[in-house]
């Protein structure tokens, strides 16, 4: 594991060097990246200037859930986004040369890359987040500061299980990248807004299944000490790593079910 | 070093546009063939004769239908990681170094991969920097690189943690002449002073020529020969060619164990079997010989021939 860590920074050094080689390239990349996040969280910004609550929820309540998703899925974003690029390497066969090489193929895989440039996004969510709590009168307990700190880490968990599982679509389809995204770049619009929000199906599939509720809403609904919309058992506010750890599990399996699939049908 | 019995790989493949069928492609059928320690093996088929599928169960990256495969006492598919710090790979047309980075990078990168330890790293470096002349690039971002230094690069890559057997698919693809025997005299040499295992897999005759004394030719899936070049020529390269020069242009000859394969002006080429000095007499009886030249077969018109069966 501290082998498997050490590899993967230096993988990854070896990517924000390449990157910095192109600094022009880079730079605008940031600064687009930063202004494309500005104008998803200005839609937030118009859609409470014509109501004052989104079912329960007040704008500074809705703009901490965006943030924390925002911060998270650029954690994510960041750590294995590039995974959308995934295909091309399956399409091209360049994933042969991860199998020739003594390391775990998931590990490679997700060293293999490193989007600098997503950090924009981070940035932006620290703002949203500024702005969500001059807004808010949190009564900060030490159980809520907890909540806080052990989701976050979490959500990025949960929101990397759905990447890699949605990767190994292409494993069967040799492509399926728009599919993937969906669940990736989709989930993650879902998990900016309160799950109360949706209809039921779209909560089941995307809330419960596709674990997003525990990535944020959960975590937020404790942290801002509101009941449940859904008067569901608060109990669940405090899931989130569990669900996290099972996302892991299934995501790891499902990647190596994958590769072995890939094994014997030869791609 | 490697032992395949009865090796056989199928795929199943869906064709057709709107009503996909399943088509069972078998790419290697049971084919058996042993390498032994300090062979320098070439592999020769047509595209899509089944020749990377065979080397990559060989690697461990697809797994068998059937048949049984060892490979330095490892079964590939099983102990991929294992087998992978043992063996080196190396396709021609892929780039397995750092595109962006300067060489020496994907260097010291790979060294993390194969954990391999500082004073080997050092070592062998030092040694692939003065036998394959790496110095004049090593600084360099791989992407500005040549295909010949690049092709060095690769070679450097694949040598670096010491693996006893090595797999190159098409190494030499589109390298000038100079940069060609560069990479054959650095085969031969890993071969003869480190005993290194070699199997190679190319379109270019000149190397199965020039480096391997042993070739296996593989089609539609099969082996169809598995032996030394000098008995593959006695074997399909039976036939030689008589060119004669005439006094002028004359009609096809017609002489007696021989078929007339081509004719251009006064000079004539004609096909036969055995004795050269029969069929020249009794050409010699039907017209008169300016000059002559017998053409020995070359191994490509032999593989030409091969195929063609």
């Amino acid at each position: 594991m501290v082998d498997a860590v050490f590899v993967w920074r230096k993988l990854v050094g070896a990517q924000v060097r390449s990157q910095l080689q192109y600094r022009m390239s880079f730079t605008l990349d940031v600064f687009g990246s930063f202004w494309i996040s500005f104008i998803d969280f200005l839609v937030v910004l118009t859609i409470f200037h014509n109501i004052s609550r989104l079912n329960s929820w007040t704008v500074h309540e809705v703009a901490f859930l965006y943030a924390l998703s925002s911060i998270t899925f650029a954690f994510t974003d960041l750590l294995i986004g590039h995974l959308d690029q995934f295909p091309q390497k399956i399409r091209d066969g360049n994933f042969d040369i991860v199998l020739v090489r003594p390391r775990g193929t998931l590990l490679q895989i997700v060293a293999s890359d490193f989007a600098s440039r997503r950090l924009a996004r981070v940035l932006q969510g620290t703002i949203v987040l500024v702005y969500a709590l001059s807004g808010l009168s949190i009564h900060w307990t030490a159980g809520r500061v907890a909540v806080l700190l052990v989701s976050l880490p979490s959500a990025v968990v949960i929101f990397g299980s759905v990447w890699v599982v949605g990767a190994c679509v292409a494993f069967w389809t040799t492509d399926g990248g728009e599919f993937t995204n969906a669940f990736t770049y989709g989930g993650t619009t879902m998990a900016q807004y309160p799950f109360d929000v949706y209809g039921t199906w779209l909560r089941r599939l995307l809330g419960y299944f596709v674990p997003l509720a525990f990535v944020c809403y959960f975590p937020a609904l404790y942290v801002l000490g509101k009941p449940d919309p859904l008067g569901l058992p608060r109990a669940l506010d405090f899931l989130s790593p569990a669900v996290a750890a099972a996302a892991a599990c299934v995501a790891g399996l499902t990647w190596r079910f994958a590769v072995r699939h890939y094994r014997s049908a030869g791609g | 070093m490697i032992e395949v019995e009865n090796l056989s790989k199928r795929f199943v493949v869906r064709r057709g546009r709107f009503r996909r069928e399943r088509h069972v492609v078998d790419a290697v059928k049971e084919i058996s063939f042993g390498v032994e320690r300090g062979e320098l093996l070439g592999y020769l088929g047509p595209n899509g004769a089944g020749k990377s599928t065979t080397i990559k169960m060989l690697t461990g990256i697809l797994v068998p239908s059937g048949g049984r495969v060892s490979v330095g006492g490892l079964d590939p598919s099983r102990k991929r990681i294992e087998l992978a710090r043992r063996i080196g790979a190396m396709f021609g047309q892929r780039v397995q170094l750092w595109w962006d980075l300067p060489l020496l990078d994907s260097f010291q990168l790979l060294r993390h991969i194969y954990k391999v330890p500082p004073g080997r790293y050092r070592e062998s470096l030092a040694r692939f920097r003065e036998v394959l002349e790496l110095d004049a690039f090593i600084h360099t971002p791989v992407r500005q690189l040549s295909l010949g230094q690049r092709i060095r690069g690769e070679l450097t890559a694949a040598m670096l943690h010491g693996p006893e057997l090595l797999f190159l698919d098409e190494p030499t693809i589109g390298l000038d002449v100079v940069a060609k025997q560069r990479v054959r005299d650095f085969l031969v040499e890993i071969n003869r002073d480190d005993g290194v295992t070699v199997m190679l897999t190319t379109h270019d005759l000149g190397d199965i020529e020039r480096l391997c004394n042993r070739l296996l030719v593989i089609d539609h899936g099969s082996l169809i020969w598995d032996g030394g070049i000098p008995e593959l020529k006695e074997r399909y390269g039976g036939e030689r060619v008589l060119v004669v020069d005439l006094e002028g242009p004359s009609e096809p000859l017609q002489v007696d164990g021989a078929t007339v394969e081509r004719v251009e002006g006064p000079r004539q080429w004609l096909r036969f079997r055995g004795s050269a000095s029969e069929l020249t007499a009794r050409v010699a009886a039907a017209a008169r010989i300016v000059d002559l030249q017998v053409q020995e077969p070359d191994i490509e018109e032999i593989v030409r021939r091969i195929y063609m069966r």
